[in-house]
């Protein structure tokens, strides 16, 4: 006696914006005819705030208070307790999207210390003697679009080894000129991160010239907070001695989930950054750093 | 009731068709697949991969890493759920493979290599047939990374070419997988196939390393049709520019010939990434000649020409792809810009191989120039050459030039040392110079080749180029006269010195004869040289040889013979035989033997002026002929005594004959005389120059014993056959005729002063004359002549035997 649940949503990206209605079917088949005491969906949006093991020591008494902001959740009864006949069932749900008060949807965002994640839950309850049933369903929402305009506003940069910040040995640097621009620094997070580097000269061959996208997460309140920038990918533009003096396009796709418009909260704070990092051959590393905005429009 | 009648609706099946596809870029008629000759699908381009594997080898130990294997559990990261998890693995996976399980395989050998590549293709099948997508993934970002390796340098172009492969393959399955859930009526669904095509390319997009990325986001370029109609317009371009980010220069071309092939096979519309590709090669050409490829190639202990020329397959693709039906002004500002470098003489080669012939032979003699500029340390000038040649051969340079462009460009063909590299360059000229100028010009080429070739054997080596040469000479020079007065042609011929190029060469040339001339000839240089030619194929022949290669050997040759004539001249027909025979025994023994085994094959019937006939009569009279010729031709030494007449005979014995005729037996009485006049000291005609078995047996008395033993079978034969015959009232008349026949051999040929043979004949004589159905006339004319013959010194016995002969009463 098997009997399977599953969500569908109408729209296939699974993305949904604060004000639409969510609108799906839960589909239960099963051989033949199962009894039941009643199906439920339940529809939630959390905020997860956890704290680095590293700040766990400073904060511990905050770490404690640092417990899920609920964004939305709401609750339907698919079926009453009874008995659902042998074969495959279609039961349409809808959920509307809004909140109560104040509180705003933020986009669903995956990080590390900070989650932000919507979900459906379909649970079945059953008898004592057969275990009740469960399915999660993680659906997208994307922030409304923002309404202030963009204007790319690009940034060059230059480096040398003297616009280098954080050296120890400033002398025993190779000579280099790499010379550059991102077309903006404020970015539609549907479109790529765009721009251009040449490597002007260098002394020592460069070995691999790599974009580091870098979040940056807090978690705090009026006690402190805590703040980390860990790596979200780290995606090569050139590899090897490339041509001197011939631009090299810098490209990057922010990736789906693990980025989202930035985000400034009282309790916590979303924020990205990208790292342009060139490698010469003798294994010098040189960063240089552009904090980034991320915005939907 | 009126009939009704049917009126078929008209159709555009074409466009019919283009609407059910999801999104085309319009292209114009015959422009969708130009360059199917660059795409790896299709044959030509199946037949330039093998190519590439051919030439760019190694016999340095080679390696494959990767980083596969079992996926190991990873902590999994704080605060993510289960299902993000899962998504988190995943880009992690394609993210940090050097955190999976490495694995290294070294000291692979070049087969081992390619091996391993199709076992990598072929787990990627499987993958993808398993629903395992993340895993087909996997295999491709870590085959493509194997493009970013240069360390057995030599072995790179294949290297691209097995794994562009496996690219290819994948991109198919993408595109297909996508376009299977593909839909024209429910835009539902195609938010799905849409969903899952974006899916891929944010995968894709995360992919750590320039190299893979490029590559795999370039193999499932055709997949942006199911995402918008701009979408290829707008990849092509960025991935063009990506390309500048690869540092290693034959990293960065091989790259951009894999874009340009894709893009031609995707949207052969979009010209001007090709043309960009092209630039941004020549922005970094300059790279081929920097510190970090020389430092490589000391490394690696290859020289620079041999580098160079790694580069080539990949800028023909580039540049043909560019040069495909671009116009004159586009190409000419190509070559201009290729002149402006230095060390241009890898891209002059590519012009030359990539662009029109045309546009290549109208300027030959600028091409000439530059090629004469070049760096001698560079690229090697035989290819260069070798490419202008290769252009015209099938475009004619202005008619002025065309002598001193041949002068110019022997001038450094004859100059290359290496013999391969000599023929490679020589072989293509050739045509050139068959094309457009006469025998005296090819005949100095010709003297040339072997004077090249002969030091060493260094022909040896050269076979596919030589008969090459051969072949061209032939597709130009049909008139046999002039082809053979070429005084190196023949001494040409003897460079063949392998027996089976030898014999295909022969073939070739024994084929254009055949087909070309049209009239019988008699000139002697002619015969001369093509009984050469055709002694040499008839030589090739051995036990191994199929029946299928001795027919054709044979049809040309006796296609050959039959071409020989002298009009009334017979005496020269006949001298011609006579030589034939005289020195081509052993021709005239497989002739021999053919005409041999092909008696089973003679049908029962032919049709003689349209009506048809039964063939016997024609066959008896063609083997006692036949029999007649034997008589001069000498026993094989490897075969046994008369190996010949026992063949014809056992094929008679075996043969169907006509039921109810005694033509097996005829036969059987005709070999008697022949064997009889075997048996002679000397024999009754002979071919001079030409030993017969008299003199090769010397009237050996084994010899002798040969002949009497098979006598006294056919004899014994005839006259089993003669008893059968008598059980039936109706044969007798047949018993009788051939009784008589036996009784006139036995009379010419046999001695019958020994008794029983005389017995034999008066029997003979006697059963014909038994059933009254003799002829009275026939016989009295024997008696008389047996009369006769009684008279001559020895033969006296002849006389007893009449007496003994009685002639049948009339009464």
């Amino acid at each position: 006696m098997s009997i399977t649940l599953d969500i569908r949503l109408k729209r296939a990206n699974k993305v949904y914006h604060e004000g639409e209605v969510l609108a799906g079917v839960v589909v239960l088949s099963s051989k033949e005819a199962v009894q039941h005491q009643g199906i439920s969906l339940t529809m939630e949006g959390v905020v997860n705030l956890q704290l680095s093991s590293k700040s766990v020591g400073v904060f511990e008494a905050f770490y404690n208070s640092v417990k899920p902001i609920q964004l939305i959740t709401s609750n339907i009864e698919v079926a009453k307790a009874g008995k659902i006949p042998g074969g495959k069932m279609e039961i349409p749900f809808e959920f509307p999207l809004s909140t109560k008060g104040n509180k705003v949807l933020y986009e669903t965002y995956h990080g590390v210390f900070v989650n932000i994640q919507y979900m459906l839950r379909c649970d079945m309850k059953r008898s004592l003697l057969a275990k009740d049933l469960s399915r999660t369903f993680e659906f997208m929402v994307h922030c409304q679009p923002q309404k202030a305009k963009l204007v790319p506003a690009p940034v060059d940069f230059t480096v040398t080894p003297e616009t280098l910040q954080n050296v120890q040995e400033r002398s025993l640097l190779p000579r280099f000129l790499i010379r550059g621009h991102l077309n903006a620094t404020s970015c539609v997070i549907t479109e790529p991160l765009t721009g251009e580097l040449t490597v002007e000269n260098s002394q020592v061959a460069v070995k691999s010239i790599e974009l580091q996208l870098v979040r940056v997460e807090t978690c705090g309140c009026a006690e402190g907070y805590a703040r980390d920038a860990t790596e979200i990918q780290n995606i090569q533009i050139a590899e090897g001695d490339v041509c001197h003096g011939l631009s090299i396009p810098i490209y990057m796709v922010f990736p789906r989930l693990f980025t989202c418009p930035t985000l400034e909260t009282t309790n916590f704070k979303v924020e990205f950054e990208v790292n342009v990092v060139i490698v010469l051959q003798d294994d010098h590393l040189i960063t240089e750093n552009f904090p980034l905005k991320l915005c939907r429009v | 009731m009126a009939a009704v009648q049917w009126h078929p609706r008209e159709r555009r099946y074409t466009s019919e068709l283009q609407s059910c596809r999801p999104e085309c870029a319009p292209v114009e008629p015959g422009d969708y697949h130009p360059l199917k000759a660059i795409t790896v699908t299709d044959a030509k381009s199946r037949r330039r991969k093998g190519e590439i594997l051919a030439r760019f080898t190694t016999t340095e130990k080679l390696s494959i890493n990767l980083f596969m294997g079992t996926d190991k559990g990873k902590a999994p990261n704080p605060g993510s759920s289960a299902v993000s998890e899962k998504v988190r693995n995943r880009l992690e996976e394609l993210d940090n493979q050097e955190e999976g399980s490495q694995r290294e395989l070294l000291n692979l050998s070049q087969q081992e290599y390619a091996n391993r590549i199709e076992e990598l293709n072929q787990s990627l099948k499987e993958a993808w047939a398993t629903d395992q997508k993340v895993k087909a993934l996997k295999i491709v970002i870590q085959c493509s990374k194997l493009l970013s390796d240069t360390s057995v340098i030599q072995f790179y172009p294949s290297k691209f070419v097995l794994i562009t492969d496996i690219l290819d393959t994948f991109g198919r399955l993408v595109y297909d997988r996508i376009w299977s859930m593909y839909s024209f009526t429910a835009d539902e669904v195609n938010d799905t196939a849409k969903e899952t095509c974006l899916n891929w390319f944010f995968k894709i997009a995360s992919i750590r390393e320039l190299v893979p990325r490029l590559y795999v986001e370039a193999a499932i370029l055709k997949c942006n049709r199911f995402l918008n109609k701009t979408g290829i317009q707008e990849t092509l371009p960025r991935l063009t520019a990506m390309i500048r980010g690869i540092g290693d220069p034959l990293v960065a071309v091989y790259a951009r010939a894999y874009l340009c092939r894709v893009g031609m096979e995707v949207a052969p519309q979009l010209k001007d990434s090709l043309n960009q590709n092209f630039f941004d090669l020549l922005s970094a050409f300059r790279q081929l000649h920097g510190d970090s490829v020389q430092n490589q190639l000391v490394l690696q202990r290859v020289e620079i020409p041999e580098y160079l020329t790694l580069y080539s397959p990949a800028i023909h693709w580039i540049l043909q792809c560019v040069a495909y039906r671009a116009p004159d002004p586009l190409l000419t500002e190509m070559m201009e810009r290729c002149k402006k470098l230095g060390n241009n003489a890898l891209l002059l080669n590519s012009v030359m191989w990539a662009f029109k012939a045309e546009f290549v032979a109208a300027r030959a003699t600028d091409f000439i120039g530059m090629i004469k500029d070049c760096d001698e340390a560079g690229f090697p000038k035989h290819l260069l050459f070798g490419s202008l040649g290769r252009s015209l051969a099938c475009a004619d340079p202005p008619e002025a030039e065309r002598l001193t462009i041949l002068n110019e460009a022997w001038k450094v063909i004859t100059k290359i040392r290496s013999p391969q590299d000599y023929i490679h360059c020589a072989e293509i000229w050739v045509e050139f110079t068959c094309r457009h100028f006469t025998k005296r010009e090819v005949n100095t080429i010709l003297a040339d080749v072997i004077k090249h070739l002969t030091p060493d054997r260094a022909f040896e080596d050269a076979y596919p180029q030589l008969q090459s040469v051969i072949q061209k000479i032939l597709t130009y020079f049909h008139d046999f006269s002039v082809l053979f007065s070429m005084e190196r042609f023949l001494p040409f011929l003897d460079m063949f010195q392998k027996d089976s190029v030898r014999v295909e060469v022969c073939k070739t040339i024994m084929e254009v004869f055949l087909k070309h001339q049209a009239e019988p000839t008699r000139d002697p240089v002619i015969l001369n040289a093509l009984l050469h030619v055709c002694k040499a194929m008839h030589d090739s022949v051995n036990a191994l040889t199929l029946e299928d290669e001795k027919r054709a050997s044979s049809f040309l040759i006796s296609g050959f013979i039959r071409m020989v004539w002298f009009g009334r001249d017979f005496e020269q027909q006949l001298s011609f035989c006579v030589a034939l025979a005289n020195q081509c025994l052993s021709q005239a023994d497989a002739f021999f033997k053919a005409a041999v085994s092909l008696l089973p094959e003679v049908p029962r019937s032919i049709s003689v002026e349209g009506k048809s006939r039964p063939s016997e009569s024609f066959l008896l009279d063609f083997i006692s002929n036949f029999f007649a010729t034997l008589l001069v031709v000498p026993d094989h030494p490897e075969h046994g005594v008369l190996y010949l007449v026992r063949g014809v005979l056992n094929m008679v014995q075996d043969y169907t004959w006509e039921d109810n005729g005694d033509a097996k037996v005829k036969v059987y009485i005709a070999a008697l005389p022949l064997l009889a006049a075997m048996s002679q000291e000397t024999y009754l005609y002979s071919i001079p120059k030409v030993d017969s078995n008299e003199t090769l047996y010397g009237g050996d008395p084994k010899f002798l014993m040969e002949i009497n033993k098979l006598c006294e079978t056919l004899i014994g034969q005839v006259l089993d056959y003669l008893k059968t015959l008598g059980r039936e009232e109706q044969m007798v008349r047949r018993q009788g005729s051939l009784s008589f026949s036996l009784f006139g051999v036995l009379l010419a040929h046999g001695d019958l002063r020994n008794n029983r043979l005389n017995q034999l004949a008066v029997n003979l004589w006697n059963l014909n004359h038994k059933h009254g159905c003799s002829d009275t006339r026939t016989s009295v004319r024997t008696l008389e002549h047996m009369k006769q013959q009684a008279q001559q010194p020895g033969m006296a016995h002849m006389a007893d035997m009449v007496q003994r002969l009685t002639l049948q009463s009339r009464t």
